[in-house]
């Protein structure tokens, strides 16, 4: 939840609990019927507080943060920080380090429920673009995770979704293309519909 | 050192405290090697082979045995070891998670060797995702942000001023059982078929309040659970289960929780698949859309026979496994207890219900009262050993009818390769020579 529009609004909210809590009171009433602060405990934080760990990118694009990249920039800079782990074509070393890469047509048609064997791959399974995003910047490289600028961040993203198959290798990908791509096996993700008694599902 | 063995024999026929025929075993051998060589080292050799196998057992090749504290030939003749600091196991018990060793790999809680329903802290299975961080409770805090009134930073201290509450659930990770599922093998443990599940008594603070403390807004529909550890591990969950029964804890077993579950603070859902209990909790995000993290989309997701894949899939189906008897037990005629554990994601185990002829008939299993909600519960049921070839079995019913189905049927439904969520009944066979092998073709 970023975005120009929010942070004035917390600023403001922020201001008006500060208060509450100074006052001591409990169990209070906002004006406008809200209850908030019953116990008045921690403080309301601050729009930087906010910024500091807000990093989620959704799959509508919200929390893409500025800049670009581009596969061929991403492709050297996977063989740079990430190919010790996932191997120089992100086939990976399993079971600990996934393989990336991989359009194996025998792994096509989302067959993997047949066989447990099938490599699954950001190409072959994955549902949303911009997940590659998020789980990079939160996570890598393992071994120095934050450490990657956000024009590394597309760059990569670019040449995982590109030698993958799923966009070309020219592509430049910044906040607005990024929400635009379509992974080619979104539809096939179902809501869980178990729901005990006597069905087994 | 020869007077004290003489006192020793004369104290077990004399003394009138009862005996239990492993230890009139245990007594008659030390006192006989004792005789030849002296009491003290050598009665540690003779000791640990007899714990370890239990009475009658023919365990397969005894592993070497470490060095463990001189044991008195009679404890009662000398004065007994000072108070301690903090408590340790007997030298006789060694209990293990067998770690895979890996910073993104998992260890197994050892089944086989607890008794009861709880956990012990530090035989609690481990899943981590990017290690266990290293975090300094007085500079770690809960940010609550996003569709609410006022975003709120909550130190570790503050939170542990909200009213509390104790209550006692499970965690099981929903890839508990992959390897059973997909090839059994005679030689698995209990450890090893189902040993990624624990059962802990939570103390925290009910998520509601600390929402409401936030003004959370009630069209929030779903809510981002974020740790604090080298992957900011995150998961979407739905704000229904965020209102109805979640906590945030802090202490599991009486005391805080240990790094490994998520010191100083662990989102609990009682339950959900164990990765959405996020440790080392640092920010709840609401909003009105799931995230689809890596954790609920590239992972956490079930392919399914008709080419689709099961997204979301939380709640942990009901589940039971006999941890005794169990490989490599090895069992002489006569009576055992066959004693498991069972558990279901959506409320109460009603009953466990326990076949000792293969699946032909089944019994109803004395339950340990109380059966708690999203709780293991312990069964058991007295069975006498005739020597006869057989399958031990047993099968979970929950308060919503839900029966634990046989391997077959989940394999007809999910499929030999899905991802997560095993729990078909698995059982034991006991073959004629008494030894026990596990039996995961249902």
């Amino acid at each position: 939840m970023r975005g120009a529009l929010i942070v004035p609004l917390v600023l403001v909210v922020a201001a008006c609990s500060r208060d509450a809590a100074s006052s001591g009171a409990s169990a209070r009433a906002s004006a406008t019927g809200e209850p908030t602060r019953h116990y008045g405990l921690g403080h309301a934080a601050s729009a930087a507080e906010v910024a500091a760990r807000d990093i989620d990118v959704g799959p509508d694009g919200e929390g893409l943060p500025p800049g670009s990249g581009t596969a061929q920039q991403g492709a050297i800079i996977f063989q740079a920080k990430c190919s010790m782990c996932h191997g120089p074509k992100g086939q990976g070393m399993p079971p600990v380090f996934p393989a990336l890469i991989g359009r194996d047509p025998k792994a096509e048609g989302f067959s993997f429920a047949k066989d447990w064997k099938l490599v699954k791959t950001i190409g072959n399974y994955w549902p949303h673009a911009t997940t590659v995003f998020d789980y990079v910047r939160r996570a890598m490289p393992q071994v120095l995770p934050g450490s990657l600028t956000n024009d590394e961040l597309y760059a990569l993203t670019a040449y995982l979704l590109a030698s993958n198959q799923v966009i070309p290798m020219t592509t430049t990908l910044d906040a607005a293309s990024l929400k635009q791509v379509k992974m080619p096996y979104v539809d096939r993700f179902v809501v869980d519909n178990r729901r005990g008694g006597k069905d087994v599902k | 050192m020869d007077e004290r063995v003489t006192d020793v024999e004369g104290a077990r026929t004399t003394d009138a405290r009862p005996t239990d025929a492993a230890g009139e075993e245990l007594l008659s051998r030390r006192t006989l090697i004792t005789g030849a060589v002296g009491a003290l080292g050598v009665a540690v050799a003779a000791g640990i082979p007899l714990m370890a196998g239990g009475q009658g057992a023919k365990a397969p090749a005894a592993p070497p045995v470490p060095a463990v504290p001189v044991v008195p030939v009679d404890a009662t003749k000398v004065p007994g070891a000072p108070t301690t600091a903090v408590g340790t196991r007997s030298p006789f018990v060694k209990p293990s998670r067998a770690p895979v060793g890996e910073i993104t790999g998992n260890s197994l809680t050892p089944l086989q060797d607890l008794a009861g329903t709880i956990t012990p802290a530090d035989l609690h299975f481990e899943r981590h995702h990017a290690g266990i961080p290293f975090i300094d409770p007085s500079r770690h805090s809960l940010l609550i942000h996003g569709m609410v009134a006022t975003p709120l930073v909550l130190s570790v201290e503050e939170i542990r001023r909200f009213p509390p509450v104790t209550r006692t659930a499970f965690i099981e990770c929903s890839g508990n059982g992959r390897a059973a599922y997909r090839e059994p093998k005679p030689d698995t443990t209990p450890q090893k078929a189902a040993g990624l599940v624990g059962n802990t008594e939570w103390t925290g603070v009910p998520l509601k309040v600390l929402l409401d403390e936030a003004g959370a807004r009630k069209d929030a529909t779903w809510m981002l659970a974020e740790g604090g550890d080298a992957c900011l591990l995150a998961r979407s969950i739905p704000m229904a289960k965020a209102w109805d029964d979640a906590l945030v804890v802090w202490a599991q077993n009486g005391e805080p929780l240990r790094p490994e579950q998520g010191f100083p603070l662990r989102l609990l859902l009682p339950g959900f698949e164990g990765n959405t209990s996020v440790k080392w909790l640092r920010r709840l995000e609401l909003g009105a859309r799931p995230w689809m993290t890596r954790w609920e989309t590239s992972k956490y997701t079930d392919p399914l026979p008709d080419g689709t894949a099961r997204q979301f899939s939380f709640d942990m189906d009901a589940k039971s496994i006999i941890t005794s008897p169990a490989f490599p037990q090895a069992l002489t005629k006569g009576w055992w207890p066959i004693s498991g554990l069972a558990w279901s994601g959506r409320g109460k185990i009603t009953h466990v219900e326990v076949s000792t002829d293969s699946g032909s008939s089944w019994s109803q299993a004395t339950l340990h009262a109380p059966a708690l909600d999203r709780a293991l519960v312990r069964f058991t049921h007295m069975w006498e050993w005739t020597g006869r070839e057989t399958v031990l079995l047993s099968r979970a019913i929950d308060e919503t009818g839900y029966v634990q189905p046989t391997r077959a049927e989940l394999v007809k439904v999910r499929g030999i390769g899905t991802d997560f969520h095993f729990n078909p009944i698995v059982g034991w066979k006991v073959q004629g020579d008494g030894h026990v092998v596990f039996h995961g073709e249902t």
